[in-house]
């Protein structure tokens, strides 16, 4: 799949700013007064650049609105109330810390699980893809949650859980990485089941229907970015679990090394998230001799 | 809404022949000619005179090579549009309700007017039957020419799908596969019509018509100047002469 920068730029921050979110409706951080305005702006800031980013790949952004009317089918609608929900939920949870000095677990309690909800949603847009087995696995919204789970810890600066979740987030990137490489053979979509001419024999593309490209083409078949993956697969792991686990066990904890984790972090999940578009196959290749 | 209606009757669908398509486009030629004047936007090309044109189509046809345990390779040209599946994952998808399927008759639609374009739908289907417009930001998609089909402006004739009228080889059907009494079920019954990549549960309406199998052994075609070159003229003194060395 194509790993369009607006996309990749939505999932990370979206899932880094709700993450955080879900730590201060928690209380798990309780800042007050400017600082509660500093750190929810900075949580802020990050959900909602990175849902505004989701807006900058659709053909015709004034009508994103009508993407609230089908909750009952469709994730990408669920995705939209719930990140709204919990945006609009967390706002009385940040003005009572910023004005009252207190949390408020009335409002923070339900906006945190509408924050986790939503980037659970936003894993199940790709997730619920049959056509790409890849996704198509319950480690795709296991990954996302815990990416959102393990940036927004790093940013609370809770040490001990960032680092829990860092194993966790290693784990879980190399299981995908090594689940995922089957999952389309498992699938068993071939050129056979595509043009369902297997019944006479071995199939390959003689012409494809024009010579040059198409959207589906260059939206679904993307080869340049598999070409660096076990480099990429490599950056991932060290960078989003290994080095920020290591910084915030080695070193002092302050603002300093809450920054040099979630640099280390984010440069990891940028890659993560780079690949798992483009290694993403969709069986729309097929057609083309091409995965 | 994107909600799949419940099942219905009538079940309006193609079915094509691969034993007779001859890869000759015309389909292709058709369906953009008709839809790019009539329902929804027009088709856009883009960079359509330059080094890289691209453009929208909603029917393609693509020419694969299928090679048996025996024998020599068949070539099998490919017609591929939207399939107007039962079970239509593009459907629902959709965020905004744009993406639909008709009760009445089961054709899969885009409600232009709401569509986002964010291209959720032509990730979920399998087909590659949806395209996104370049220049409208809107999903095209094949309607089955429903502005053909129920339109009492045009002679009876011509109330088809554009790619099954237009068709010079009659390797494209049209008609309702609900009814089991239909031509086209007939014609799916009796040939094997078969489902393109049932394992993912789309139940496609559209059917495909394998290629008959090959009667008779193919023809060698050098055979008889072999067998000529062994017995008479000029080779044939050559080739027993050449023998002896």
């Amino acid at each position: 799949m194509h790993p369009a920068p607006s996309v990749i730029i939505f999932t990370v921050f979206s899932g880094l700013g709700l993450g955080f979110l879900a730590y201060l409706g928690l209380g798990v951080v309780h800042p007050t007064g400017l600082d509660a305005f500093l750190v929810f702006g900075l949580a802020y800031g990050f959900a909602v650049l990175g849902l505004l980013a989701s807006t900058f790949h659709l053909g015709n952004p004034q009508r994103a609105f009508r993407a609230f009317t089908q909750w009952k089918t469709s994730w990408l609608s669920r995705e939209a109330w719930s990140s709204v929900i919990s945006l609009l939920l967390m706002a009385p949870v940040a003005l009572i810390a910023i004005f009252l000095g207190v949390h408020s677990a009335t409002f923070g309690f339900p906006a945190a699980f509408l924050a986790l909800l939503t980037v659970f949603c936003t894993s199940m847009i790709y997730a619920q893809l049959k056509t790409v087995p890849r996704w198509n696995h319950w480690t795709t919204p296991a990954l996302f949650l815990t990416f959102a789970l393990t940036g927004g810890a790093i940013l609370s600066g809770w040490a001990s859980a960032a680092i829990a979740l860092c194993v966790v987030l290693g784990v879980l990137l190399i299981a995908s990485y090594a689940l995922g490489d089957g999952r389309f053979a498992a699938r068993g979509s071939t050129m056979e089941t595509a043009t369902g001419l297997g019944r006479i024999g071995k199939v390959r593309l003689f012409e494809p229907p024009h010579t040059g490209t198409n959207y589906l083409m260059r939206e679904m078949i993307h080869i340049v970015g598999r070409k660096h993956s076990v480099k990429l697969r490599t950056i991932s792991v060290i960078f989003a679990a290994l080095l920020p686990a290591l910084s915030l066990l080695l070193l002092p904890m302050n603002i300093g090394t809450i920054a040099l984790a979630l640099a280390f972090h984010l440069i990891g999940a940028f890659a993560a998230r780079w690949l798992f578009f483009a290694e993403a196959e969709h069986v729309v290749g097929l057609y083309y001799g091409a995965r | 809404m994107t909600e799949l209606p419940p099942k219905g009757k009538k079940k309006l669908g193609l079915v094509i022949d691969l034993d007779i398509c001859v890869g000759c486009h015309a389909c292709v030629t058709a369906c953009k000619g008709w839809n790019t004047e009539n329902y929804g936007v027009p088709l856009s090309d883009m960079d359509a005179y330059g080094a890289e044109p691209s453009g929208t189509f909603l029917n393609r046809v693509h020419a694969f090579e299928v090679q048996p345990a025996t024998g020599p390779a068949q070539t099998i040209h490919f017609p591929k549009s939207c399939l107007h599946c039962e079970d239509a994952p593009c459907v629902t998808v959709c965020p905004t309700g744009a993406s639909y399927k008709r009760a009445e008759d089961g054709i899969v639609l885009v409600n232009e007017s709401a569509c986002i374009g964010c291209g959720l739908c032509a990730w979920a289907c399998p087909y590659g039957a949806r395209e996104l417009d370049q220049a409208a930001g809107v999903m095209k998609k094949c309607t089955l020419c429903v502005d053909r089909i129920y339109n009492e402006n045009l002679p009876e004739v011509d109330r088809v799908p554009a790619c099954v009228r237009t068709c010079p080889a009659g390797a494209r059907h049209f008609g309702d596969l609900g009814d089991s009494e239909s031509a086209v079920s007939q014609l799916v019954a009796e040939r094997g019509g078969m489902d393109l990549m049932p394992e993912l549960g789309t139940k496609p309406v559209n059917k495909y018509l394998p290629p008959r199998p090959k009667d008779r052994a193919p023809a060698k075609p050098l055979d008889p100047i072999i067998a000529d070159m062994q017995t008479t003229g000029l080779a044939g003194w050559l080739d027993r002469l050449l023998e002896k060395f």
